[in-house]
This record gives structure tokens, sequence and C-alpha cells, in this order.
């Protein structure tokens, strides 16, 4: 029996960065069946996870939910959320229910809600870790208890079957921790019995929505529709359309290999996927599969503070200045080294030369400074905020006036464009958990009920 | 004589492919030219890691995908996206030695 087509809206390819409503409400009045949004990423680094930010703004993500929410709840067509609050831990995912919330008190919405938490305990980290069931990702340092015991929140990304779970009960919204992207979009269609391969596929491209059309968009609107054997993709906005090209293309983004693209429990196998034009900007996808791997791994994230920073920025216009930068920074690290009686001070001290090497660092091939001017953003990293500040503020006093073999200009080596000059930045986090981790097979992640009548939590 | 890869390409790009490595695309602007490049390996590890001043080993995997008449070179990120030294935490700008490519 051939299936009926399955119609899956992706609003926005971040929760919070928003859509134009006249994009939203074609993709509405085309009667999907699912509203799904991914909310995350680990791109914006390691902070947002570690310190239990958002990392996009709660107007924002308040505007674009009530759209997907309130055309949810009137056209009876179920709402999935991944990743909330980007990074997807206890802390994130409270942030985004209370949104939802005030959604529906402000709105009078009847609903029922599922609500999965995502994080991991540190004890079962530790367990999975003493029994060899965790495996780290490419150029990821082994884990170690202590990396667990630093790190502030542990996430799991979730695959579709916690999804489907929810989905089972009649949920009307499912608002997930850390999730795989594409899982979000691909739950209710293999929960119906789509084929998990297209299904996932689909997902992965809808999960950035118009981004993978051209001219792509990270706010605005895509639709996919999955057949027996295909699924199809068209952008909601007339100034956009999907072209074999522009699908195939997106395949590659952030992604190692673009023939396979691990996630939880298997792989989305590309080898024999087709892309193929259908016109009016609408491009067909066949060929691509699911494939499971023996064990069921899921992807652990997680970031440790590793301390604080403070930062300030100033500008150079000196020729001869320019034309020793490096001998002069040097010679200020050992200077702040004698100042502060620790011969290895400096190195809670980064310094990033704009116009020489700030953008590349280790990798800029080019080691000669052409620029007139160069911008020196002076980093301070430290254990406490306090260390933080003296350190920048002495590296900083230091550099403006160090004489410098050959200075011709005496009277300061800096020009600051702010006063005060020194930025207390707060806490640094650094990725500490980046691993695998064997499940056993069992589903690790429930999801809790929550009923909203007229507005009201029930 | 030698020709400057812009010709070749239309879309020349580098992004984190998670916090522990970065993804380079070539994007060839016509299915001749992709073939022309993947034949003649004009993108390989040698000449990658002396682009780049890397060890050839830090080169995770060079793929060549036909769909997209594209390539995708991975490489070990020098440190994990946002660790201490970071200069480009989504990995957004690394792309531009690959201007310097010929064929």
């Amino acid at each position: 029996m051939t299936k009926k087509e399955f119609k899956v809206l992706s609003p926005t390819a971040i929760l919070g960065y928003g859509f134009p409503e006249a994009s939203f409400l074609r993709g509405i009045e085309q009667k999907p069946d699912l509203i799904a949004v991914d909310a995350g990423s680990t791109d914006p680094g390691p902070f947002y996870l570690g310190a239990g930010k958002a990392f996009t703004d709660r107007e924002f993500v308040k505007r674009d939910l009530k759209y997907m929410i309130c055309a949810g709840v009137e056209h009876k067509i179920p709402v999935v959320v991944g990743t909330a609050g980007g990074s997807g831990a206890d802390v994130h995912l409270e942030w985004c229910r209370q949104i939802i919330e005030e959604i529906a008190k402000e709105n009078n919405l009847t609903f029922s809600m599922a609500v999965i938490p995502c994080d991991v305990s540190k004890e079962n980290v530790k367990i999975a870790l003493d029994e060899g069931r965790i495996v780290p990702l490419a150029y990821v340092p082994e884990l170690t208890k202590k990396d667990i015991d630093d790190t502030t929140y542990v996430v799991a990304q979730i695959g579709p079957e916690p999804i489907i779970e929810a989905l089972k009960d009649g949920c009307d919204v499912v608002l997930t921790g850390r999730c795989y992207d594409p899982a979000c979009f691909a739950a209710l269609p293999i929960m119906k019995g789509y084929d998990p391969g297209l299904a996932l596929h689909m997902g992965k491209i809808l999960e950035c929505a118009a981004i993978a059309a051209t001219p792509g968009s990270g706010s605005d609107c895509a639709m996919g529709t999955l057949t027996e054997d295909s699924f199809i993709l068209e952008a909601l906005s007339p100034d956009r359309v999907f072209t074999c090209e522009s699908a195939a293309a997106h395949t590659l983004y952030e992604k190692t290999d673009p023939y396979h693209l691990p996630g939880p429990g298997g792989e989305i196998n590309l080898e024999n996927c087709s892309f193929k034009d259908l016109g009016n900007g609408r491009v067909e996808v066949k060929g691509s599969k699911f494939v499971p791997t023996e064990k069921f791994y899921l992807k652990l994230e997680g970031a440790k503070c590793i301390g604080y920073r403070t930062i300030s920025i100033a500008g150079t216009h000196d020729p001869i200045m320019i034309a020793n930068i490096d001998k002069v920074l040097q010679q200020v690290k050992e200077r702040i080294n004698v100042l502060s009686g620790d011969n290895k001070r400096s190195d809670n001290l980064f310094f990033h030369v704009y116009g020489k090497d700030g953008v590349m660092g280790s990798l800029e091939p080019n080691p000669n400074v052409k620029s007139h001017e160069l911008c020196i953003v002076i980093e301070a990293l430290c254990p406490t905020q306090d260390q933080a500040n003296t350190l920048c503020s002495v590296a900083r006093s230091t550099m403006l006036h160090y004489g410098y073999e050959g200075r011709v200009s005496t009277a300061g080596n800096l020009a600051f464009p702010f006063s005060p000059s020194d930025i207390t930045v707060g806490k640094v986090f650094e990725f500490s958990i980046y691993h695998l981790m064997d499940t056993k097979n069992e589903i690790l992640f429930k999801h809790r009920i929550e009923k909203y009548e007229q507005g009201t939590r029930k | 004589m030698k020709r400057n890869i812009t010709e070749a390409a239309k879309v020349i790009r580098s992004k984190n492919a998670g916090p522990y490595e970065l993804t380079f695309d070539i994007m060839f602007k016509t299915k001749e030219y992709f073939e022309h490049f993947k034949e003649n390996k004009v993108i390989n590890k040698k000449m990658f890691a002396e682009l780049y001043k890397i060890p050839e080993a830090d080169i995770m995997t060079i793929v060549w995908f036909a769909p997209a008449n594209a390539v995708k070179v991975t490489i070990k990120r020098p440190i994990s996206s946002g660790a201490p030294g970071e200069t480009d935490i989504y990995g957004a700008q690394q792309h531009a030695p690959l201007f310097n490519i010929e064929f």
C-alpha cells in the first residue's frame, strides 16, 4: 500500500533565529503533519553548555515558539522542539519550558506537553567508564573520572526513540533536552512507519531550515514531504528555491564525511543517495539508508570551568613596533614574569594580534605582517577573576609603556578605544566530555507530561 | 598555464565538524572541474599539509562527494573549540589559504 505523504514544517534553523510570518503561514496552509525545530548546537563553543546559559535571545525564542505552538494547537499539528535552550541540559530545558508555560497562559491554550530531560548523571557515566562503555570521538582525549567530576552538566544527544514514546502518549508538544538534530523531525514519521533513513536524512536537511535552499537563510522556513521511497524539499518563501546542488551541498555542512552521517544508534548512509530536480524549486531525494550499529551509542557532551577571563582591546599604528611585534610581545611576557615573581605567569596570557594572525593562530601560513595598524586583544585567563583582572591590568600597563628596542614614540605604545580599558568577562569553559556511551540498548530518557487547560498548568 | 582555484570553485569554506575537527569544503562550478580535480588529485594530503603547515597525520579524511561536485577535507582542530588560545570558535574563517591552490 502506498503511504500518504507526510509533511514536516521547519520554521527556522535554530529556535530564536526568527522567520518571516508569511513563510510560516504558507507552510501552515499546506496542512503539515508535524512542526519541528532544532534549537541547539555546540558551535557557539563550550560556554553555553558549561554555564547553563542559552545562546539565543529569550524574546525571540518566545516569538518563534508562540507561532509554532499556537498554530500547532489550533490545527492539531504535533510540535517537537529539540535541544531546548541551545545546549539541552536540564537548566536549559527548564528555561524553555517556562517560556512555553508563559505562551500557554498568555494565549489560553489547551494542550499536553512532554518534557524529556537528557542529562546523564555523573554516577552513570562513571559506571559506563568502568565497564568500558565509553569511547572517545576522534581527537578527543580519553575520559577520566576527574573530567566527569569537573563537568557541570553532562547531556546525551538522544535519538528519535524517547520522542516516539512521548508521541505515543498523545502529547501535542514535545520539548527535549539535548537531541540529535534530525531526530525531532524524524521521530513522528518513523513512528508512523516511514523509512528511518529517509526521515533522518530529511531531518538532517530540515534542521537548518532554509539554509539548504538557495539563496540560503537560517531564518526562513522550509517544508519536507516524505513519501514511501523519497522525500521532497521546498522553500516556503518565493525568494528561495531548493536545487539538487543546494540540497547536496548542505549534506556536506559541518560533517566529517558526507557519505556517512553517524548519529544515535547508527548512521545515515548516503552512498546510494540521489537528488532530482522536480522543478518549481523542489528537489526529490532518494536512496538514503539508516544503518544501525551493533551497539547503541549515544553521544555525551559536557564542559568544565577552567578559570576566569579579563580582556583589554588596544591598537597600534607605530611602524617600528609593528615590524617587531613578535619580539615586543615576547619581551612583555618576560617582563610580566619578572614583575610577578612567577616565571610561568605569562602562560595565562594570550595576545590576539589582528592584522597578523589573530584569526588563524597556529594555522596562519603567512608570517609577514602587511598591515599598517594592528589590533591587539590582551587576554588573561586565570583560576580566579581577581587574578585575571590583575594579570590583564599589568599586561596592559606594561605593554603601554614598554621601551622596546628602537622605540621613537615614547608617550605610549597602545591606542585604547574604551575607558575602562579592561573588560571582565567571567567564567571560561572548555569541552571536557565529547564521547560515545554504549547504552546497552536501554531507553534511558523518560518523558514527563504537563497538561495545560485554558492556559493553566494542571 | 596554471590557473587559480577560484576559476573552478564557487564555494570555498571552513567550519567546525564538532568541537574537535575542522572541515573544509570546496564546491566546483561544474562536473568537469570536479572530475579534473579528482582525477588529478589536485587536493591531496601532502599539499594540504603544506598549505596549513600541519603534519599529514592531522588530516583525517579527504572525501570526493559527487552529488555536490565537492571535495571535503577534515583535519584535527589545533585545539578544541573554545579552549585557551582559541581564535575562531566556529572555525568559519580558516579557509583563506585554499585561495592559493592552482591547477
